[in-house]
């Protein structure tokens, strides 16, 4: 039951929480402010920097000093290309697991998990030689795939538990009604999942925008998502603050606003059911 | 044509047998309850006429076809589930028509359909709301209508009354066996409670254990219960059993009747006993009288209200032509 | 539900994902064994390849005229950086786990207060998360850490101190304090979730038997946190022991080898030194030792599934 709490509590409470709150949050702030800074205010004491004059011109020079679009449509497609890739392996293998359960299903469920925890550094060998023989090192597709890869367990974890939320009855009743399996998926299952499913591409993405592990292994320059891009900084020429900012800020803030709304999804998602 | 024969069918999951070889016959526009305690494999039973479970062993013929492999959509039958199992994301309208867009009828003729269903069914005004806007007893009309527009051989109905409060059961009760009355198609309905498959039923199928105790008409079972479960079973209040010295007088061992078949009397009668509860529903009352050599309180019911109060002392006399008796294996002794 | 149809439809369904994830697991898992027992390395080619069939070009690899036995293992684990390697994975997971552990619980506690503006502060903790790992390791390292140009320096200078180069003089510290700054919006995320299933009558009854707040956390809060926490620290270990773009983009590993972690060294050895041998011996060592904490992870969400 919730209880009066007195005011005066209410505002301590509310202060430290929101220093708090700015100060895990202010690194993203800072490099907001500094993107919109000259290079030669970026450096400069954090007072200075604020009172000195607003630009957009390093939003510019990104895309100028190494084409900046380009790696922001490779994260797009290897994102979202290995989510889709994922759902469409993903739907069938949750809808068996979620209706036709069976002795070994709940092992099976178990295994696919386990394939998630196999450390990336211990196959990095095989798949780059397999990656380099196969001519896939540095192409979108071969990331794709690897990224489709290290996310599938997820999206079939997380689809079966949206489904099984879904009453057997209903497919059932579809099937009654002469849906082949087919029509029982995409006409009944699929519109009935489709919080379920949302927030599975939703929770994917991001992780697959964030993968830093493959991504810089297997990519140069062709491929290379924006996290391998910003990673070009590492080596920077003269001045770049407020370019890496810049960049920084534009890498993030589709990922941050599309994290914002998949807070519940992330527990259900990454702690695979133990936490409730 | 909807003609449900059983041969020798069989049900087990792994290797817990659930229900042991059965035949079971339905004739063509028959009503015919599956009734049971929960557990009994009435449920189960369906499903495999359904084809949503494969029979272990034996044939299902429908219409004089063996149906027994062929899957749940071909085999002609229309099925309302307990849950209703509506389609959350369609309307009314797009719910009735789903069996008709599966078997790919043209548009016009589905509108047709859908429209004389929701005209049926009263539904007419509800056809382009979701399920989720409409009442229990809406959504158990939308189930039945997503149902009779295939024109199917045979209706099966699976504790569809289950979810609905008893005021709206009663109505429902009574619209479904108005839809048999007219529709004239072969329905099979599963349901744990005696009172619907007395006041629906052509034919009862009483099941337990996954074994038939009993198929009869409803009265036949009322009157001539084949053993005790059934006597037990069907009747609302239960009958009365009585073992002991006064059923071996009527050389059985258990005698039955029923509390309707008992006469109470202040001053002379066979069974001498004390009031304990009684209840009074206004148009019967019931009255548990415990008796004397008798373990369990016997149930008696009166007409109207009488006045008789906890702890009076009361004389029962069971009306003979009614009386039950049963063997020591509990099978019924004619 | 299941007639012979939807058992067989069932195996149709589950068989693309099945074989896929098999063939994910077990060849490069079977390569890497492989591998680790051989002498190969990528630019002195012992001319024993062979080609193993599995595109159309073939992977080239050496025969096993190059096994070498356990000499790969032998190399690398008496090697001085596997040591380092070592103790650094441990110090970095160990330092990450008790920041997020102990800051989330607190972080919890806080953003379960009655407050204005709950939502906001619930988001401005869990932004970090999102952001991406290259991301966080530079704009940590440059706007941050930087010893010149770095907020820390500027205010250092503003207080009259020395400013403080953090990646030459606490290298490892810095690494932990950035993947921390990740990795706590995660545990705060998943301990405020568990701490608000939290039946408020158990706070009440527990009140009501006179428990103070103290007695109210360690009994009731923390019990009940238990099992929350104990995710957190696995999946949390499974991820924290293959940080690596925050290593790459920062430190390389340095100064010398003191942010080099298990993951760091297995990528230098095999892809910078391209001693495929010695790196595959790292990779299984790698694997074993993530596996050890997996199965204590999967135990728990196998009870999980059952409930």
């Amino acid at each position: 039951m919730a209880r009066a709490v007195s005011t005066q509590r209410k505002t301590i409470t509310t202060a430290v929480a929101w220093l708090l709150g700015l100060m895990m949050f202010f690194p993203i702030l800072w490099i907001a402010i500094l993107s919109l800074k000259t290079e030669g205010d970026a450096i400069r004491a954090p007072i200075e920097v604020l009172s000195s004059v607003w630009t957009f011109e390093s939003f510019g020079a990104v895309q100028q000093r190494s084409d900046y679009l380009k790696h922001f449509t490779n994260s797009v497609v290897i994102s979202f290309g290995s989510t889709f890739l994922g759902l469409l392996i993903a739907i069938p293998a949750a809808w068996a697991m979620a209706f036709v359960p069976g002795k070994r299903t709940k092992d099976v469920l178990m295994w696919m998990l386990s394939t998630k925890m196999l450390p990336p550094v211990g196959v990095l060998v095989p798949i780059y030689l397999i990656f380099r023989d196969a001519e896939l090192l540095d192409t979108r597709v071969g990331l794709v795939f690897v990224l489709m890869m290290i996310n599938l367990p997820i999206i079939i974890w997380m689809l079966y538990t949206y489904f099984r939320e879904i009453p057997g009855e209903i497919l059932e009743a579809a099937r009654m009604d002469g849906a082949s399996l087919r029509e029982e998926v995409f006409f009944v299952l699929m519109p009935m999942a489709i919080p379920g499913m949302a927030s599975t591409v939703l929770l994917n993405v991001i992780l697959a925008w964030n993968e830093a592990f493959w991504t810089l292994n297997l990519t140069a320059a062709d491929a290379a998502p924006l996290t391998a891009f910003i990673a070009s900084y590492s080596s920077p020429e003269g001045l770049f603050y407020a370019k890496l900012s810049a960049a920084s800020i534009m890498a993030i803030a589709p990922i941050l606003i599309m994290g914002w709304f998949s807070q519940k999804q992330l527990v259900r998602g990454l702690t695979f059911g133990a936490v409730k | 044509m909807g003609r449900i024969v059983l041969e020798k069918v069989s049900k087990s999951f792994g290797e817990t047998e659930v229900i042991p070889a059965l035949d079971l016959t339905i004739d063509d526009g028959e009503f015919c309850v599956f009734v049971g305690p929960s557990g009994c494999g009435k449920s189960t039973l369906l499903r495999l006429i359904a084809g949503l479970e494969d029979v272990t062993n034996g044939q299902i013929l429908i219409d004089g076809e063996d149906a027994t492999s062929v899957p749940p959509a071909k085999r002609g039958l229309a099925m309302v589930f307990q849950s209703y199992a509506l389609y959350p994301h369609m309307s009314v309208r797009k719910n009735i028509a789903f069996p008709l867009r599966m078997a790919k009828f043209d548009k016009a003729e589905q509108d047709k359909r859908v429209a004389q269903a929701a005209e049926v069914l009263n539904l007419t005004d509800y056809l382009d709301r979701r399920p989720g806007q409409l009442s229990g007893g809406q959504r158990q009309r939308v189930a039945i209508g997503r149902a009779i527009v295939r024109e199917p051989a045979a209706f099966l109905f699976d504790e569809p009354l289950s979810n609905l409060d008893a005021a709206l059961r009663v109505g429902m009760r009574l619209e479904i066996s108005e839809l048999h009355k007219r529709l004239t198609t072969t329905m099979v309905y599963v349901t744990h409670d005696q009172v619907e498959a007395m006041t629906m039923a052509d034919k009862i199928v009483v099941l337990r254990a996954g074994n038939i105790e009993q198929v009869g008409s409803p009265l036949e079972l009322y009157r001539t219960p084949r053993n005790l479960f059934v006597a037990g079973f069907i009747g609302s209040p239960k009958m009365n059993f009585v073992n002991g010295s006064i059923a071996a007088k009527h050389n059985a061992a258990t005698i039955g009747i029923r509390p309707e078949h008992v006469s109470v009397s202040s001053d002379a009668g066979d069974w001498p006993g004390k009031v304990g509860v009684s209840e009074h529903l206004g148009s019967d009352t019931f009255f548990h009288v415990t008796c004397e050599g008798i373990a369990d309180p016997i149930t008696v019911r009166v007409g109207g209200e009488v006045d008789l109060h906890y702890g009076d002392t009361v004389f029962l006399t069971p009306a003979s032509d009614h009386m039950h008796k049963f063997d020591d294996k509990g099978l019924r002794i004619e | 539900m299941a007639t012979q149809h939807s058992r067989a439809a069932a195996r149709m369904m589950i068989s693309p994902a099945v074989l896929l994830l098999l063939c994910w697991m077990l060849i490069p898992l079977g390569l890497t064994i492989y591998f680790s027992f051989l002498r190969f390395n990528l630019i002195m080619p012992s001319g024993n390849e062979m080609v193993i069939g599995v595109f159309g070009h073939g992977l080239r690899v050496p025969g096993p005229e190059d096994f070498s036995g356990w000499e790969n293992f032998y190399w690398f684990i008496t090697d001085p950086s596997f040591q380092a390697a070592i103790i650094n994975t441990l110090v970095l997971v160990g330092g990450v786990l008790l920041i997020t552990v102990i800051g989330g619980i607190l972080f919890a506690l806080l953003l379960d207060q009655p407050m204005w503006g709950q939502g906001i502060v619930r988001i401005l903790v869990i932004a970090p998360f999102f952001v991406m790992p290259t991301v966080s390791g530079l704009v940590w390292k440059n706007m941050f850490m930087n010893p010149v140009n770095g907020i820390f320096a500027h205010l250092a200078i503003g207080l009259g101190m020395e400013p403080f180069d953090f990646f030459s003089q606490a290298p490892l510290a810095s690494i932990i304090w950035i993947v921390s700054w990740q990795w706590l919006p995660f545990a705060t995320l998943i301990l405020l979730t568990a701490l608000q299933s939290l039946d408020q009558e158990q706070l009440e009854a527990a009140e009501m038997d006179g428990a103070n707040w103290i007695n109210r956390f360690f009994f009731v809060m923390l019990p009940h946190l238990a099992r929350a926490i104990t995710v957190v620290i696995l999946i949390q270990t499974i991820f924290l022991l293959s940080i690596f773009a925050e290593i790459l983009v920062t430190t390389n590993g340095g100064p010398g080898t003191a942010t080099t972690n298990l993951t760091y060294l297995i990528y230098v050895s095999s892809l910078l030194q391209f001693d495929v041998g010695m790196g595959s011996a790292g990779g299984v060592i790698a694997i074993i030792l993530a596996n050890i904490v997996a199965i204590f992870l999967m135990r728990m969400i196998g009870k999980n599934l059952d409930a």
